[in-house]
């Protein structure tokens, strides 16, 4: 496989072979504009995938076939539509160079995915469908998908900045103040570790409705590993900063916000992923068990009707959606530690 | 001797009596004794340096007058006031720049403005001092994009903005290579005389101390104690390797034991 993400463009082999003169090789270059042939691994793939479900399809729900085909259509179009465009568009030439391979490789492994269910019947029905009546699922059940995906949404950021923000001002508080640390820290030691899902009983008896304790449990989940990291954070600044800024005139509101925070920032955005993570597994529990609606509730209730396709599109959705979740956090992060040198890419 | 300048920024600088114990890191029981009974008198607008081996207590004797420990026993004075905390009359520079890796190069110097509320008034003055230490030109970069020099005039600059009566620097350019140190050491001899602010300066290297200060204070170790003080009255600039240069050099390696080769 070629997943190396340099830019490997094929010129004329005249250029590359002789060397003209500087000005001559101007004009072939711009004669020959730039062009990847790594474009063309995506209609190719596609292509194989369309004859390889064409070869299956009448044993398939002729509905998931025309979907399944129309997907593939798209696909297909867009990527000769990119092949051809791309020597007249350098951006998009560098992204399809880079993703080029990638998702070829992907519409491969759908097309290995199909043979495997729908052409060899290898694996039991209807825990494994094929991958085109997991997407007609996705289509036709968009509406109540869509609907789950909002809901999930909407509890995760309410319930994940709640933690952020207490997680926060507690973490200030004990890695700053003696007096805090003395208190905090052995109530964060003994309730933190306790795992969230563990205290789902409990908070179904305590709160008042389902979608406040599960914002509480996503909350309490994302509270401790920000607290813990912040804490540390906060009381391993280093000393020598806080006695310039103290020989500078500062106050004590300026050591916290604007020397020992900031100078905290990496191990609280460490904190937040590893609060993210957490808040994600929190989420799709309490969504099971608790509250009726998301994406977590959506899968138990695909799974009682054993429509196993409906489970799937709801797996694809939670991937897109928790990976995007992830990644509009790691674009915060390179915001906000710019002045970091070397960072974790995402 | 005095500064040789015509605006005294500075103030007198008094330490009398001070005396500092730390409790050994191995044995609780045990005491350190960092300064014994020190007593130093620096008039405003004068350059001092402190010499001595590692343990001789200048660093702790610095941070005294910093106001960010506590002496055991004995008074310290800038001008009419008793030193009781930190201020931003007393600069410190130290051997590591320590600029804020978060803020910018522009914002690093302006900091001193923010944390005494007074960047509004004197926002004005930050380009004047980015452009004194040569740095006008990476505002915008980051404390990791500067070299060992560019950092330490940012540091610099940070410290001076607040025009500090007393600027305290430890071993500042102790970090930077030969070449570099010498073109530091004239900035700094730069910034003193143009504003007569009165600076103790710690230092290891003795050619340092005897091209830079008015009176060289000699210290040794456990306790540390202040041996005894020089005044350099050579004329400004100095020459590196004037014979009366070399002169006082080989002195004050008499003094602190060094003079003599091992026989």
């Amino acid at each position: 496989m070629n997943a190396l993400p340099e830019i490997n463009e094929i010129r004329p082999p005249l250029v590359a072979a002789e060397a003209p003169s500087p000005a001559a090789s101007a004009a072939q270059r711009a004669h020959a504009r730039p062009w990847s042939w790594k474009a063309l691994l995506i209609p190719v793939a596609t292509a194989v995938a369309a004859v390889l479900h064409w070869q299956l399809s009448k044993q398939q729900n002729p509905l998931a076939t025309k979907v399944y085909f129309q997907f593939l259509g798209i696909v297909g179009g867009a990527s000769v539509l990119i092949a051809l465009l791309q020597p007249f568009w350098n951006a998009l030439r560098k992204w399809v160079n880079n993703m080029g391979p990638i998702i070829a490789a992907a519409l491969l492994l759908l097309s290995v995915a199909e043979i495997i269910t729908a052409g060899l019947h290898l694996l039991p029905l209807p825990y494994f469908p094929s991958p085109a009546s997991v997407l007609f699922e996705l289509i036709s059940d968009y509406d109540v998908l869509f609907d789950c995906t909002w809901h999930s949404l909407l509890l995760l950021t309410e319930g994940y900045l709640l933690g952020v923000l207490i997680g926060v001002v507690t973490g200030v508080c004990i890695g700053w103040f003696p007096g805090a640390r003395y208190w905090g820290m052995p109530i964060l030691k003994v309730v933190g570790p306790i795992p969230v899902t563990a205290l789902i009983p409990l908070s179904m008896v305590v709160a008042p409705s389902t979608t406040i304790s599960a914002i509480s449990l996503v909350a309490l989940a994302v509270w401790f590993p920000v607290t813990m990291l912040t804490a540390s954070g906060i009381s391993n600044t280093r000393a020598s900063y806080l006695d310039v800024a103290r020989t500078l005139g500062a106050s004590r509101s300026y050591l916290i916000f604007r020397v020992a925070i900031p100078a905290a920032m990496p191990n609280i955005f460490i904190g937040l992923f590893m609060g993210l993570g957490t808040s994600f597994l929190t989420l799709v529990v309490a969504e099971t068990v608790g509250v009726k609606s998301g994406l977590g509730w959506y899968v138990g209730w695909a799974q009682g009707w054993a429509e196993y396709g409906k489970v799937y599109a709801a797996l694809i959705i939670m991937a897109a959606f928790f990976s995007t979740v992830m990644t509009v956090l790691f674009k915060a992060r390179d915001r906000v530690l710019v002045w970091q040198k070397g960072a974790i890419k995402w | 001797m005095t500064a040789p300048t015509a605006t005294v920024e500075g103030s007198s600088l008094r330490v009398c009596g001070v005396s500092k114990q730390f409790a050994s890191p191995t044995d609780p029981t045990a005491c350190t004794q960092a300064l014994d009974n020190v007593s130093l008198e620096v008039t405003a607008g004068e350059l001092v340096s402190i010499v001595g081996p590692s343990g001789c207590g200048k660093s702790t004797l610095l941070r005294l007058i910093a106001g960010l420990d506590k002496p055991g026993l004995g008074e310290l004075w800038v001008g009419e006031e008793p030193i009781v905390g930190p201020s931003a009359e007393r600069g410190l520079v130290f051997q590591d720049p320590n600029l804020f890796p978060w803020l910018t190069v522009r914002r690093n110097i302006e900091s001193g403005l923010v944390a005494r509320g007074v960047l509004r008034d004197k926002r004005h003055e930050v380009d004047e001092y980015m452009r004194l230490v040569g740095l006008d030109a990476f505002a915008g970069a980051f404390p990791h994009h500067l070299s060992g020099g560019m950092a330490q005039r940012a540091a610099l600059a940070r410290a001076l903005i607040n025009h500090p009566k007393v600027l305290l620097l430890d071993e500042p350019l102790g970090a930077l290579d030969a070449f570099t140190r010498m073109r530091m050491q004239d900035e700094v001899l730069r910034l003193w005389e143009s504003r007569g602010t009165t600076m103790v300066f710690i230092t290891h290297d003795i050619d340092e101390a005897i091209y830079m200060s008015d009176r060289i204070v000699i210290m040794t170790p456990r306790p540390g104690r202040i041996e005894r003080i020089i005044d350099v009255t050579l004329d400004r600039p100095r020459e590196r390797s004037s014979r009366e240069f070399l002169q006082l050099r080989g002195d004050i390696l008499e003094y602190l034991h060094f003079g003599h080769a091992v026989r």
